[in-house]
């Protein structure tokens, strides 16, 4: 390159070559944390895959390794998703929406913001003390389904809200102002408008949230899910045991058939927080392509 | 009205006329600080009133006064009256969102809902209780906007699909359907090509005939082209007001006179 002297082509030389090794560098870290989840994976299917059968979904769990199954653990965890669902979405909407639409700036609201972000940084187990002398005792619901919804909603509302005020605040101020200035009230422009504009983000804030949840063991520890639980919960006010309680449960016994089913209940889990992220993607695609 | 009182040789044109909105002394003030100060005067019953004036002389916040959209900006007040058929807009009987209804508003960038172009049109009307035939009123305020025959294929597709002149056509045909008494406009051609501000202006001599409108624009050109009476402002205050041949031939004001041959701004 004739047009540069000899010292500033050394010094763009330079510049790239710290540009590359710095780029080399994000690779390696991205690869490796994905390694680090192919093994993972890849143990899990080893261990796991032989015990995965027709009948491992569809039985009661048992003393006997090879009449094990994970049917009340997977029915608690379903029933747990949609009851957790159908507590939190509303709340965690309706308080973002408030926060976003209608409060006015001020004190209060501020607080508020500042303890619904403390909120979702306290440690899961703390959710668990509250379920358990708010919900368990207090309220008398005893170890039912119920208070194990309650309590995973609590723990979930605070992503809920932020990830939802997020996605309101990308809704454009013109859509608010050309609603308004047709003459709807806020709600009308908040129902008609900014929440169908917002309801892709809300979605993925409401799954990751779900997620979360569905993966949580130690509130459910605390508020007393069973680990060993031979029937299908019927109603709300069962009692029941999850997914993550059922595995916890057979990772600590010391037979090595144990640990397998272990392997084997964490593919289940995996696969319905798959489908539940798959629904999620869906639902949110089909939305936000309506009118694109 | 002092400021229009130079005015007589156009006493008849505004005797076919009536006042729709009398402001007095209307100040606007953001956490204090006026942004619009004590302006007076009157626009006429289906007459085009246009407000020019440099960026930030206030006009726009004038404009946004008028239909208490300025409700929605925090730390506002609005000091003075504004006389809407006798009525004060700031008054504590009045619903804003009445206000609103009766006095519509087309925005500088164009914001259809991001639904289809039939729905655009008729969320309006359904929401305030309208009842007649919504597929004759949503062809008539399209008509009036000029867009029906371009449009009239395809009323189920995204209003995001018409390019920016359709869209703000859209937005007029929007508000015309809730049958305003006065249509404001927020330099509703300052995103637009020449041949969709040509499209547009076309539009406001059709629609001035039904309509009362109020329009903000940037250029004099088209206040000149397309208004009755002009309003210039500058840092907040009404320099002057009157008919637009008058501001623009023989203002009263030396500041008036060199804004319009363009001596600044």
């Amino acid at each position: 390159m004739a047009f540069l002297t000899e010292k500033s082509r050394k010094h763009l030389a330079n510049r790239h070559r710290k540009a590359r090794m710095f780029a080399w560098l994000c690779a390696f870290i991205t690869w490796s944390s994905v390694f680090m989840l192919g093994v993972l994976l890849v143990s899990i299917a080893f261990d796991g895959i032989g015990w995965l059968n027709w009948n491992f979904l569809t039985s009661f769990p048992s003393r006997i390794p090879a009449k094990a199954g994970i049917l009340s653990a997977l029915a608690g965890t379903l029933w747990l998703i949609v009851m957790i669902a159908f507590i939190s979405i509303p709340v965690g909407v309706s308080a973002a929406l408030y926060l976003e639409e209608f409060s006015k700036r001020g004190k209060l609201a501020t607080i508020i913001e500042l303890n619904i972000a403390n909120l979702s940084g306290v440690p899961s187990i703390v959710y668990g003390i509250l379920g358990l002398a708010i919900f368990v005792r207090f309220f008398g619901l005893e170890r039912s389904l119920i208070s194990g919804a309650l309590t995973m909603s609590l723990l979930i509302m605070p992503v809920i809200i932020i990830a939802s005020r997020e996605a309101i605040k990308t809704v454009p101020m013109s859509i608010r102002y050309a609603a308004l200035s047709l003459g709807a009230t806020r709600w009308q422009t908040t129902w008609s408008h900014v929440l169908p504009s917002a309801f892709p983000g809300i979605m993925t804030g409401v799954i990751l949230a779900l997620s979360r949840a569905i993966g949580e063991t130690a509130p459910l520890i605390l508020i007393g899910a069973a680990s060993y639980v031979a029937f299908l919960p019927k109603g709300p006010m069962d009692s029941f045991t999850a997914l993550p309680i059922q595995i916890y449960g057979w990772a600590s016994r010391p037979q090595v058939e144990f640990s397998q089913l272990a392997a084997a209940g964490i593919i289940v889990l995996l696969v319905v927080l798959l489908l539940m992220n798959a629904t999620a993607i869906y639902i949110r695609n089909k939305t936000e392509k309506r009118f694109k | 009205m002092a400021l229009s009182e130079p005015l007589d040789t156009t006493a008849d044109k505004r005797k076919a006329s009536e006042a729709v909105l009398e402001l007095q002394d209307v100040s606007v003030l953001y956490s204090g600080k006026a942004a619009v100060k004590k302006v007076s005067c009157t626009i006429w019953r289906n007459r085009i009133t246009s407000i020019i004036g440099p960026s930030g002389c206030g006009k726009s916040t004038l404009l946004r006064s008028l239909n208490r959209m300025n409700d929605f900006v925090d730390g506002v007040t609005i000091e003075g009256q504004i006389l809407f058929a006798g009525q004060n807009l700031y008054g504590s009987a009045v619903d804003p969102v009445e206000v609103r209804r009766r006095i519509g508003m087309v925005f500088q960038k164009p914001n259809p809902f991001p639904k289809s172009i039939f729905n655009n049109i008729s969320w309006g009307p359904s929401i305030n209780g309208y009842s007649g035939s919504m597929d004759e009123l949503v062809e008539r305020s399209l008509s009036q906007a000029a867009l029906w025959e371009e449009v009239k294929d395809r009323l189920h597709e995204s209003a995001l699909n018409l390019s920016g002149g359709q869209q703000q056509r859209l937005c007029i045909a929007r508000a015309l359907a809730m049958e305003p008494q006065v249509l404001l406009m927020d330099e509703p051609c300052s995103a637009l090509d020449p041949i969709s501000t040509a499209h547009i202006e076309d539009l406001l001599f059709e629609l001035q005939s039904r309509y009362t409108i109020v329009i903000v624009t940037h250029n004099m050109q088209q206040a000149a082209r397309v208004s009755d009476y002009t309003a210039f402002m500058e840092m907040g205050n009404l320099v002057e007001f009157g008919e637009t041949d008058q501001i623009f031939t023989r203002p009263e004001k030396k500041r008036t006179e060199e804004y319009v041959t363009g001596r600044f701004g």
